[in-house]
């Protein structure tokens, strides 16, 4: 019985710990600009696409793993400064269309400049599975926690402790004062766009041996990603990991214990009942003052 | 003559002659929509690959008997509404004699009505039994069905004695169309399914189905019906969770790309599929071996990729409209009746033998049951 809950409970946090880590990604782009980014899920699959081509081309996996991280922050930027910033003055809607577009483009980049085959990458501590209490856990797992812990972690202590964490959150608070006081906003925002495509990218990389990687896999972790964050609460970080892998939890927990076939709606019906008592996620403010 | 009307007669002739152009009357119209990107771009990618390189082929030893192929081709993305509104561009605008295409069960399904209306032959590449079955007088297909691999995989099953089973399948149109025909016909093979589980077609983690399946005791062997990622995923979680019954996977992911994401898992795997995966394995004796061997060596050099059945499928078609063509000519009814005449046409998945109550054409005997050992294919029989 406690090995049936083990295996099942590993299972749902190591699939929501991607949904924890793109919601985070969303919650800091929405945290500095106010866009709901729906890119985020393409800066998961370029993280793992590059990283898989590179090792293909013979650059060692330390070094293949960090250009991915560099080219997602570049393309994160780029994002920022083609698509959003021309259209800085739209409304949040016209935004979140553009994200949309911009995911679009790069999937379609990322369908030609690598294929449209899926792809993996080998467990970095090997693919021998643990017996841990009767679950037989993959060591790619416990890469994939400790990872996202550790992202979470800094991000926190990011925005806590250092003066370009701090300045983000000015700007996030009001861009006008911000700016007054001296912070040069459109700096600020190109960062935090940088690093929501780094850390989306590191859990690209680090999903990649467990999931396989596809130049379409943004798709579905957006949507999921974004319903992690409506279940933790809006523009809250921990809010988003917490919603996250709750998220995966409920699926596979249900997959195991309730029925494979209705996982899906398992999921949704817990999503649906905790809104409907928290309108604003479960770590969400009491308002919802930026919409 | 003002330099005005020498423009306006200019922009006339060019215009005649681009009419002219399109006009081409000697050349014969054939469609293709293809999910040439998407989930089913594996399928769909070799296939057009396929179908441009024979007709290149046939073009450059002159046609068919002195008229060029024409192909149209478009990618529906695996979308199944996208495919219609093709499928009716081709008979309305490009009007086509006929079509081999429809990557997958969902596009041909979509599609189908469009040519019957039209009454225009259609050659689908796409595997389920539900596109010949209730049979439709315009639509035929290449590859072998999901009953077939069920009724394969449970007749080896039973030649090893292995009665009890678990059954995990994908909730794509493939996966739950192969598992509705193994559970239609495994009484037959006195073979029990004591537990049933799925999984949705993006989902990255079975362990907890997989576990489910452990549990049940008595189980003998698991079957898993589907394509895409999800029998590489279950291949190794089955591996990780130290499953050791037979596992048999469907000739959805015949594929050298699922032996490359199921790594060390993928050995031991059986599964039913076309003998132009082990082409140089067969024995010289085979009848198949010549075509199976030159289609995969042609597609290899061409593309550099390593060789599928899907790309297979898609040649078949082809070869079957062709032959209909040049016995008949290219009119649609002609075409039609010529079809379901094929007889004894060596194709890449088997002999067929169409008749007017078959539109597909192939038997058991034309899948092999494959066995992974060392990461390649081998004949387990």
């Amino acid at each position: 019985m406690l090995a049936q809950f083990l295996q099942f409970t590993m299972s749902g946090l190591t699939v929501g710990a991607v949904y924890a880590v793109v919601g985070l990604g969303f919650t800091i782009i929405y945290n500095a600009s106010g866009v709901l980014n729906f890119a985020q899920g393409e800066f998961v699959m370029i993280g793992g696409m590059v990283t898989v081509f590179a090792v293909a081309a013979g650059v060692p996996l330390p070094l293949a793993i960090l250009l991915a991280i560099a080219v997602a922050a570049i393309v994160g930027i780029g994002l920022h400064r083609l698509a959003i910033e021309p259209a800085r003055d739209a409304s949040p809607v016209v935004l979140i269309i553009i994200t949309i577009g911009g995911a679009l483009v790069l999937r379609g980049i990322a369908q030609l400049v690598f294929d449209k085959q899926l792809h993996k990458l080998p467990g970095f501590s090997g693919d021998t599975p643990v017996n841990f209490l009767g679950a037989s856990i993959l060591p790619q797992a416990l890469w994939v926690l400790g990872g996202t812990a550790i992202m979470v972690a800094l991000v926190s202590l990011f925005f806590a402790k250092t003066m370009i964490g701090k300045a983000v959150l000015a700007t996030a608070a009001n861009r006008l004062a911000a700016q007054l006081v001296g912070v040069n906003t459109s700096v600020i925002l190109a960062i935090s766009f940088a690093l929501s495509a780094a850390i989306g990218a590191i859990a690209g990389i680090l999903v990649t041996p467990i999931t396989f990687t596809h130049y379409e896999v943004g798709t579905m972790l957006a949507l999921k990603g974004f319903a992690a964050l409506v279940l933790g609460g809006l523009g809250n970080p921990m809010g988003a990991i917490l919603g996250g892998l709750l998220l995966g939890l409920c699926e596979q927990l249900s997959a195991g214990y309730i029925s494979s076939t209705y996982k899906d709606a398992f999921a949704f019906i817990v999503m649906i009942g905790v809104l409907l008592v928290r309108p604003s996620g479960l770590l969400g403010s009491k308002l919802a003052e930026r919409v | 003559m003002t330099p005005r009307s020498i423009l306006k007669l200019a922009a006339l002739a060019l215009m005649a002659g681009t009419t002219l152009g399109a006009a081409k009357a000697q050349d014969i119209k054939i469609g293709a929509v293809l999910s040439v990107t998407g989930p089913a771009s594996f399928l769909g990618d070799p296939e057009e690959k396929t179908l441009k390189m024979y007709v290149e082929e046939i073009n450059a030893k002159g046609g068919i008997k002195g008229r060029k192929i024409q192909l149209i081709t478009y990618d529906d993305g695996g979308d199944a509404n996208k495919a219609r509104t093709f499928a009716t561009r081709l008979v309305e605008e490009d009007k086509v004699v006929a079509m081999v295409g429809g990557t997958t069960t969902g596009t041909t399904m979509s599609m189908g009505p469009v040519f019957e209306d039209a009454q225009l032959p259609f050659i689908s590449l796409a595997g389920a039994v539900v596109i010949v079955e209730p049979q439709k007088k315009w639509v035929f297909k290449t590859p072998h069905t999901d009953r077939m691999a069920c009724e394969k995989i449970f007749e080896d099953m039973k030649k090893r004695n292995l009665t009890k089973i678990g059954m995990i399948s994908g909730t794509d149109g493939f996966g739950k169309s192969m598992r509705d025909e193994c559970v239609k016909v495994n009484a037959r093979f006195g073979i029990e399914i004591l537990a049933e589980e799925t999984y949705g077609p993006r989902d990255t983690d079975m362990t907890p189905q997989l576990t489910n399946l452990k549990g049940k005791s008595g189980m003998q062997a698991v079957i898993n019906p589907g394509f895409g990622q999800g029998p590489a995923i279950v291949t190794r979680n089955f591996r990780q969770l130290g499953l050791t019954v037979p596992l048999y996977q469907s000739h959805g992911v015949a594929s050298k790309q699922f032996i490359d994401l199921a790594g060390d898992a993928a050995n031991g795997v059986r599964l039913p599929a076309a003998a132009l995966l082990v082409a140089d394995k067969l024995p010289a004796s085979d009848p198949q071996k010549p075509v199976a061997q030159a289609y995969a060596k042609k597609f290899q050099d061409a593309t550099k990729q390593p060789v599928s059945t899907f790309g297979g499928h898609a040649y078949d078609g082809l070869m079957i409209l062709v032959g209909a063509i040049e016995r008949g000519g290219a009119d649609p009814k002609v075409i039609r009746d010529e079809i379901e005449k094929t007889k004894g046409f060596m194709g890449t998945a088997g002999i067929f033998n169409m008749t007017a109550t078959d539109h597909m054409g192939l038997d058991l005997s034309a899948f092999k049951m494959l066995e992974i050992k060392n990461g390649d294919w081998a004949l387990a029989e």
